[in-house]
Order: C-alpha cells, then sequence, then structure tokens
C-alpha cells in the first residue's frame, strides 16, 4: 500500500474491512502506534484507551467473521471531543475542575456510534470548555498544528482537527458553538462539518452555548462526513430542541448535488478588509473552478453580519455564565481544599478549577444577564440575532448556498494571540454568523498559503440541507484530492 | 388603626409520576439520592425535557381557579448557587406564567358550627411551574443532601395582596387544598413538603389605598405555622409602628419552635436571579382542544357541590360541610344515591355513622374511605332495609357496626342473625297488652295528658322482642289498646 493505513478515509477502510483486507484490530494497532510516535509532537489527546480500543476492535473483528457487524462503521476507530459523555470514560472538557472526572452515562451521539460499532479511541483535547479558538486554553497541554507544529491547530476542536491530520484517528468528532469545528478542521485541512442546530442531538455534549452548540463530524473526506452525520442526525427524545426531520442517507443524497450548477452566494463582506491576502487568493481559485463548473456565482451583501461577533459574545457568555453554574465543588467536580464555609467552598472550587479565559467569560455573561443590563445586551443581542438570520434566509431565496473563507489568517504561531482575546475572537469572524443563524456550515481544505498552511472553505446552507453543502463540497473535493496530502512529522 | 395586606405564595408539589424535566420517578419517603439520574445530577451534557402531565395538571388548576391559561408559555433559567440546586439554577417562568389571574373562593368559619360563613373570592396574580430543589440536613460539621425531591414540579400559586386576616389566610389555604385534592393535582400534605407558603404581609393605616412596606415570612410549615407566623408578624409589625419605629423591606424566617420571626436577608441583599429564556427547553402552546379536553375532566368543584346538594338534596349545611370537602366522601355519598335515592337517610349515614367508625378503625388516624369493607352497595341496602321496615334503626346502627368490621352486606347479617323488624301484629298486640298491665302507673299518666309516659310503655315491648319491634306500630298498638 502506498498510504499508510492511518491515513485512510474511512470509506475507503470499510472496503478494506469488508474484502478482509485488513482487520480492525491491524486498523486500530495503527491507529494507536501512529499516536504513540507523533502525539509528544502534536498533543491531540487528553487521555488514550488503548487495551480498551483494542478490545473493542478485536469484538468488531469477531462479528465481521460472524457476519454480523453492526452497521456502517463497525471496526473503525473513532475519536470524541473531550466534551462528550460516554459511559465510564474521561470527560474533563480540558478543565481543571472536571480532570478527574468519569462519566456514568452515555450521551446520545456517543451510544449512536458505539451502535453502529465505531471503536471509540481516546478523547481529543480542546480549548477549556471549548473557549477558545486556539486549543491553547486547555488544562492538559496545548495542541499543535501537524502542518507546522510551532503553529496552533485551531479551536476549540483543535485536538479533533490535528489528529486526522496527523492520522492518530480516522474519524473525529467535534462541537461548534462559533466555529470550533470548522475553523480548526480549515487551519488543519481537514473537512469539518457544523450540522444545522437542531440537526443533531446536544444530549451528553457539555454545554457551553445551548442555543448555539451542535455536535459535528471532523473527516479526512467529504464522504466521511456524510457517513457519520448518517449515525448521528436526527430526532432525540432526550432534547427538546433536535429537529424531527427526516434524516437522509447523506452519502446518497448528497449526488443529488454533486457536480450540479449551483447558485452559490459570494458574501461580500467576508471578503473585506482583515482577509489575509493569501488566504484570499487561494479562496478565489476556489470560487473561480466553481464558476468553470457551470456555477453562476452571485455577490450578495448580508450587512448585518457584521455585528455577529458582538452578538455572539453577548448570547454565547450569558448562555455559558449558567451553564457552567453546575461546576461548583458540591457534587463531583473538583473540589477546593481550602475553603473556610460553604460560600468560600464554591468560590474556591471554582477559582481553582476554571481557567481565565473560562472565568473572563463567565463574568461577561453574567453582567450581560444582571437586573438594569438584561435589556441593553442580552434582549438587543436576541434582536439583533433574529435580523441576521432573516437576512441570510432572504439571501437564500436567490442562491443555493453560500462560499467564504472559513478564517481570517492561517494558523498562528502559538502565544501570539493568547493575550489579546479580542485578536482571537475576530478568528470566528466568518464562521461565528452561521451559528447565529442556526444554519448548516462546511470547512474544506481548498489549497495552501506560500508558507503551506492549510487553508478553508466555508460553504454555508439552507436550514437542514446538509446534502446539498455536502454535495457542493464534494464537487471541489474530487478535482482537489487534498486528503492525499499530508504532512511531515 | 391598621389594616394587615396579606399575599400568599404557595407551592404545590404536583401529582406527576416523573420529574418535571426528566424520566426520574418521584414518591416521598425514598432511601435518599435514589431517585436520581443524569439530568437530576446535572451531569455535563444532560438536558431537560418537558413533563407533559405536569403541564396538563397545573393547567386544571388555572380552570378550576378561572385563571386565564397563556396560549403560550416559555421557561426561564432562575440563577442562584445553593447546595440543593444541582444545575446553579432553577427552570421556572418568569415573565409568561402558565395561567394568569384569577380567583380563589373562600369560605369563613360561621358564628356557629351549624351555620354557613360568609364566602368571598381571593384575587390570584398567576400560577406558573417550576422544578423543586433537593433537600439539606445539617449537622454540626457537615450538612447532607438528598437529591429525590430535586426535580419535582412545582406549580407556585402567587395571590394578589388581597387578605387581611390570619382567619382568611387559614380559609385560603384550606381552599386551597380542597379544591387541589377534589382535581387529583396535588396531595397538598403540608407536613411532607407537598404544599409550602410564604406570606408577605404589610400593614397600613385603615382607610389608606397604598401598600405599606412587606416583609417576606418563609418557612412556614404547616397549617398552623402559617397562621403563627402571620399573627405574629402582623403583631411585631403594628408594635413597631406604634412605638414608633418604621418596618423594613425584609425576608424574614419563622421559627416554629420558638414562636419567632427572625430577619434573613434585607431587601439590599437580594438576590440578582439574572432571569433568561431557557434555550434547552421550547416554548409551550396550549391549544383551545387541549383546554377543553382539560376542562372536561373537571370535577363538580366542593362549594357547587355544597350549594346543590342543599337547594336540590334539602341536606343540611352541617352535613354538606362535612361531605362536600373531601371527594371521596362526596363520590362515595353519590354512588350510595345512584342505588337508593333516598339523599337524607344516606347522608346521614355517611356523615355520622361511617365517619365515625372510620375514624376510629385507622392505626393512625382515620382509615381512609377507599379502604373501608362499606361499600356504596352496603349504605343503600341497609337505608333499604329500614325504609321497608325490614328491620328497625336501632337494629340498622348494630347492623352498621356489623357490617363495617366485616364487610358482609346488610341483608346477610339481618338474616345470618334473625335481625328482622317483628311486624307481627297478633305477637305485638299480646306483648303491648302485658306492657299495660305491668306498668298501670305509666298507663294512668298518660291518659293525664303526659304523652311522654307511653315512652316507657314502648321500650318494655322493645325489650321483650331484643329491639326487633318496628316501632310505628307499637306506638299505634299502644294508643289503640289505651283507648
Amino acid at each position: 500500500m502506498s498510504k499508510p493505513l492511518y491515513y485512510h478515509s474511512a470509506e475507503e477502510l470499510v472496503a478494506l474491512l469488508n474484502k478482509k483486507v485488513i482487520s480492525s484490530v491491524e486498523l486500530t494497532r495503527a491507529v494507536i502506534e501512529r499516536t504513540r510516535d507523533v502525539e509528544p509532537k502534536i498533543g491531540a489527546f487528553i487521555s488514550v484507551n488503548e487495551a480498551d480500543a483494542l478490545k473493542q476492535a478485536e469484538a468488531s473483528d469477531k462479528r465481521r467473521a460472524e457476519g454480523r457487524t453492526l452497521g456502517a462503521l463497525d471496526g473503525i476507530p473513532l475519536s470524541p471531543k473531550d466534551v462528550l459523555a460516554d459511559e465510564n470514560q474521561p470527560l474533563t472538557c480540558a478543565s481543571k475542575i472536571l480532570k478527574d472526572f468519569i462519566s456514568p452515562y452515555t450521551g446520545t451521539v456517543m451510544q449512536r456510534l458505539r451502535n453502529a460499532g465505531a471503536v471509540i479511541w481516546g478523547r481529543l483535547n480542546l480549548d477549556e470548555f471549548t473557549m477558545g479558538s486556539s486549543n491553547e486554553t486547555s488544562y492538559f497541554k496545548p495542541c499543535c498544528n501537524p502542518w507546522n507544529t510551532e503553529c496552533i491547530p485551531g479551536g476549540s476542536s483543535g485536538g479533533s482537527a490535528a489528529a486526522i491530520a496527523a492520522g492518530q484517528t480516522i474519524l473525529a468528532l467535534g462541537s461548534d458553538t462559533g466555529g470550533s469545528i470548522r475553523q480548526p478542521a480549515a487551519l488543519c485541512g481537514i473537512v469539518g462539518l457544523k450540522p444545522t442546530y437542531g440537526r443533531v442531538s446536544r444530549f451528553g455534549l457539555a454545554a457551553h452555548a445551548s442555543s448555539l452548540d451542535q455536535i459535528g463530524p471532523m473527516t479526512r473526506t467529504v464522504a466521511d462526513a456524510a457517513l457519520v452525520m448518517e449515525i448521528i442526525a436526527g430526532l432525540d427524545p432526550h432534547d427538546s430542541t433536535s429537529y424531527n426531520a427526516q434524516v437522509p442517507v447523506y452519502r446518497e443524497a448528497l449526488k443529488a448535488h454533486a457536480h450540479v450548477p449551483k447558485k452559490l452566494g459570494i458574501l461580500k463582506e467576508f471578503f473585506g478588509d482583515g482577509l489575509a491576502p493569501d488566504i484570499r487568493s487561494v479562496v478565489e481559485k476556489a470560487l473561480r473552478f466553481y464558476e468553470k463548473q457551470g456555477c453562476e456565482l452571485i455577490e450578495i451583501s448580508l450587512p448585518k453580519t457584521t455585528l455577529s461577533i458582538p452578538v455572539y459574545y453577548v448570547i454565547a457568555t450569558a448562555e455559558a455564565s449558567s451553564n457552567l453554574a453546575r461546576y461548583d465543588g458540591i457534587r463531583y467536580t473538583h473540589r477546593s481544599t481550602k475553603a473556610k464555609d460553604g460560600i468560600d467552598l464554591y468560590r474556591k472550587s471554582r477559582e481553582e478549577g476554571f481557567g481565565s479565559e473560562v472565568k473572563r467569560r463567565i463574568i461577561l455573561g453574567t453582567y450581560v444577564l444582571s437586573s438594569g443590563h438584561y435589556d441593553a445586551y442580552y434582549l438587543r443581542a436576541q434582536k439583533v440575532r433574529t435580523l441576521i438570520r432573516n437576512d441570510f434566509m432572504t439571501a437564500f431565496e436567490s442562491v443555493d448556498a453560500i462560499l467564504c473563507p472559513t478564517t481570517p489568517n492561517p494558523a498562528f504561531r502559538r502565544g501570539e494571540k493568547l493575550n489579546d482575546p479580542l485578536a482571537m475572537y475576530l478568528e470566528d469572524i466568518y464562521t461565528v454568523p452561521v451559528n447565529i443563524a442556526g444554519l448548516p456550515g462546511i470547512s474544506i481544505p481548498c489549497g495552501f498559503t506560500t508558507n503551506n498552511l492549510p487553508v478553508g472553505l466555508q460553504i454555508i446552507g439552507k436550514p437542514f440541507r446538509e446534502e446539498e453543502i455536502l454535495g457542493i463540497a464534494q464537487t471541489f473535493e474530487a478535482n482537489h484530492p487534498f486528503a492525499q496530502q499530508t504532512p511531515i512529522l | 388603626m391598621f389594616e394587615t395586606v396579606i399575599g400568599l405564595e404557595v407551592h404545590v408539589q404536583l401529582k406527576t409520576k416523573t420529574k418535571m424535566f426528566t424520566r426520574a420517578p418521584y414518591r416521598y419517603g425514598c432511601e435518599p439520592n435514589t431517585l436520581t439520574d443524569a439530568v437530576v445530577w446535572a451531569l455535563p451534557g444532560a438536558l431537560p425535557v418537558m413533563n407533559r402531565e405536569a403541564i396538563m395538571q397545573t393547567v386544571k388548576a388555572g380552570l378550576i381557579f378561572d385563571s386565564e391559561i397563556a396560549d403560550i408559555c416559555k421557561w426561564d433559567r432562575k440563577n442562584y448557587f445553593y447546595p440543593d440546586l444541582p444545575k446553579g439554577y432553577q427552570i421556572s417562568q418568569y415573565d409568561r406564567p402558565l395561567c394568569r389571574g384569577g380567583t380563589v373562593e373562600i369560605e369563613l368559619a360561621g358564628s356557629a358550627r351549624n351555620i354557613m360563613g360568609t364566602h368571598r373570592k381571593v384575587l390570584l396574580n398567576r400560577i406558573h411551574l417550576e422544578e423543586d430543589v433537593g433537600k439539606l440536613t445539617h449537622f454540626d460539621q457537615e450538612s447532607l443532601i438528598d437529591y429525590n425531591r430535586a426535580g419535582t414540579p412545582l406549580a407556585e400559586i402567587v395571590s394578589e395582596p388581597d387578605m387581611h386576616s390570619v382567619e382568611e389566610v387559614f380559609a385560603y389555604l384550606k381552599s386551597l387544598r380542597m379544591h387541589l385534592l377534589y382535581a387529583g393535582i396535588a396531595d397538598c400534605d403540608m407536613e411532607k413538603g407537598q404544599m409550602r407558603c410564604d406570606a408577605n404581609i404589610s400593614i397600613r393605616p385603615k382607610g389608606e389605598t397604598k401598600l405599606g412596606t412587606k416583609v417576606e415570612l418563609k418557612n412556614l410549615n404547616s397549617i398552623s405555622g402559617v397562621c403563627n407566623g402571620v399573627k405574629y408578624e402582623i403583631q411585631r409589625q403594628t408594635d413597631l409602628v406604634n412605638s414608633g419605629g418604621r418596618v423594613v423591606q425584609e425576608t424574614r424566617r419563622w421559627d416554629a419552635d420558638k414562636n419567632v420571626s427572625l430577619s434573613m436577608r434585607s431587601k439590599e441583599d437580594a438576590h440578582d436571579y439574572r432571569y433568561f429564556p431557557d434555550p434547552d427547553l421550547m416554548p409551550v402552546k396550549i391549544s383551545q382542544d387541549m383546554r377543553n379536553a382539560l376542562r372536561a375532566e373537571l370535577p363538580e368543584l366542593p362549594f357547587r357541590k355544597q350549594e346543590r346538594y342543599q337547594a336540590e338534596l334539602g341536606l343540611p349545611f352541617t352535613i354538606t360541610s362535612v361531605i362536600c370537602p373531601e371527594k371521596d366522601l362526596a363520590d362515595f355519598f353519590e354512588a350510595c344515591l345512584q342505588r337508593n335515592p333516598k339523599p337524607k337517610e344516606i347522608a346521614n349515614l355517611v356523615a355520622n355513622d361511617l365517619l365515625r367508625e372510620l375514624s376510629q378503625a385507622g392505626d393512625k388516624g382515620s382509615l381512609p374511605i377507599a379502604d373501608s369493607l362499606v361499600k356504596p352497595a352496603h349504605i343503600a341496602e341497609l337505608v333499604g332495609l329500614v325504609d321497608s321496615g325490614a328491620i328497625s334503626k336501632p337494629i340498622a346502627q348494630d347492623v352498621f357496626k356489623k357490617m363495617f368490621a366485616s364487610g358482609k352486606m346488610p341483608a346477610v347479617i339481618v338474616r345470618e342473625e334473625g335481625l328482622t323488624q317483628s311486624s307481627n301484629t297478633d305477637e305485638l298486640e299480646a306483648l303491648c297488652q302485658k306492657a299495660i298491665a305491668d306498668n298501670p302507673k305509666a298507663v294512668e299518666q298518660y291518659k293525664a295528658g303526659k304523652e311522654q309516659s307511653i315512652n316507657a310503655l314502648k321500650g318494655s315491648v322493645m325489650k321483650a322482642t331484643q329491639g326487633k319491634a318496628n316501632p310505628q306500630m307499637i306506638d299505634v298498638l299502644l294508643k289503640r289498646l289505651i283507648k
């Protein structure tokens, strides 16, 4: 084989497993060994479960030998971001406050993947409680970009993106509140899909901002993202915000949209100042490709999207301040031993347990919800949110999807923006509006900067039309097989 | 002179199988921390899912009290830290409660036990739904938390400041409890914490229309606690103002053991709860169909039932005031009535004999009527036996006790024990003649116009028949024979 097993797509590997060319144990061993080799340079995993993963792989091989495989992912290693509850597995959220927490229950997405036979491998690194765009706020360790280990992998799902890019796993899950799947996918040169809000159950996802969070696949190819979506999408009685709509067989459904001339909106506001020239030229080249494929490029303007970052930092911090209140030192979190009394137990446990970015956002969120400020901040932000969504929905009357860069800059150096939160927040300027409007968005690799850092193309779709943006993504991927390019480690 | 103004916030635990936002079950009195799950513990990633039954129960309460039912209501988070609150926020309803306005009809005590007191309607502000918190138990060095109760559905019934005396407060709580029990919405046992009450109390000079500074009184754990607490607080405020002081806005805690209220926190220390809509839950639509269906399920309400019993069945207040407040009893009565339409006779047996036996039968307090061996069929049959002259009233009393103990049908008891009333005229006539012969003095007195003297003769005949003689028949026979 020309390329190592660990750089194959899940789709290819399923075929090899079915043809008995390889076993799940071999495959699992390949990602374990790869991880042993490169993990010191990357830091993608917060914890690993080598023996347990191999046991799962053995069970899968046994099932396959007996002709009773569980589902489309049987035997394929899949690694969750360490924010997804899975029984008897650690669930740290990359925070000291949960560093010793073992989840006593399994959330919906993890249950569905286990039911489909996936080999659950390790727990992936992230920014603490998903708050960050560089994976530098992890309590455990930073994660590095496999394309340049001096650089950040993006965040918050930095571990997921890096692990795919470095061949440490086959499939990964991320979560996306303001770009946490798409931004690291872009910076690490992989595929990352944030589904429509409500498409995938959040039950079992440690909440950051409940009205924005979605779990999504981070994969080497568009088809792999579709494959994971087939398993994780759909109504869940445990999540009142999950949506009751038919789940397509995405790998089939996307074919109706691949290589089909589409009306593609080019969002003017996202090609303005602040976009790195390197990114602009690569993305514009991608746009010209679509034009050549017969797509109609239509320039659109959504001026209210420029308000997305302030709206986001009001809504997301408000919800987070409330969502993180449960980590209180009382039941299962880190508990300070220095507390003088009950109130002090809360104060000290949280003071010791949370990192500074998390504290910053809790304070911001508490402030915007305080009496006397609620109307000026939270209520107003919600109103603007509606306007932003309406803007998008109007645009979708004349276009099928919207194309833009995923990030304004390529991966930056570790430490470069850590002390400049505003600069860090602006890295999500093109991804945040998609969460604000609740839309699906995918980032696919579309080229490299002159410094050989990956560039992501973001495709934003209509609500619950993931198959359409997957199809548009595949049109590009078919002619630009970036998954074949791997970083030198 | 001062006027007292009181508003009550009453929390009522709804009778649902599972908790407000999860399928974890709830029952009173289980091993601590056994009725929990990921949602109750507020584990990372756990999400609330609304209990539809709790919504329906609360809508029912709103319909009973003539509240306006919201077309759409929503859920809000009330944020604060306390160890009994696992999520660090309570899911409640802030600005769009399920029910708005309404009234609770209350009955004040009458001037005597057999006289109906005045009725008036206390205005409601709202009824909303929320989730309960866990239970803390404090020791010297540590505190224990039981999360069994955490997350159970609570309806908060908020009155307007529309009560003016302890008596009204008592009548209000009694009426709330009666109505909620009637509709099967809640059990309202204050000892079990199924009904809890906070009171907002202020005083103002008589004639003044502006409200005085209010004090919120908490920890009122029983109906007598509420009454004592409110009474104490009215006196405290009155004394304070009379001695030249001013009432400050604060929250006070009632200490039932010491019979005093103590300051908990002042207005300045009040929490900022940072309410905002819960993004994990969708707003709830209450359709007209649902409202209609729930309205159709409502039982006849106790005060209306009482009016009907008095007007249509001719029952006295002394009886209706016993039967109507308890739905089980009223249902029992009506089931008897369906079998034998003799309201007065049946009501007497139910309100007197049955209740007396029940009150003596229970291990702890009264035996519930559902556990009684005497069913409506027994009562209906017993009334029939008396009515047809088969047995006498004194015998009926005896039969009642026997059927209460054994559950046997009254006719069976009468047959087995040979209790049938004697109406054999010849036999009775002979006994009457003997009684007249044996009691010449009584006969003479009767003839002289002392009518009750005949009772001695009757008693003698009854004694001779062991109570089985038909009293009316003896009366007729004796009077004829003496003439």
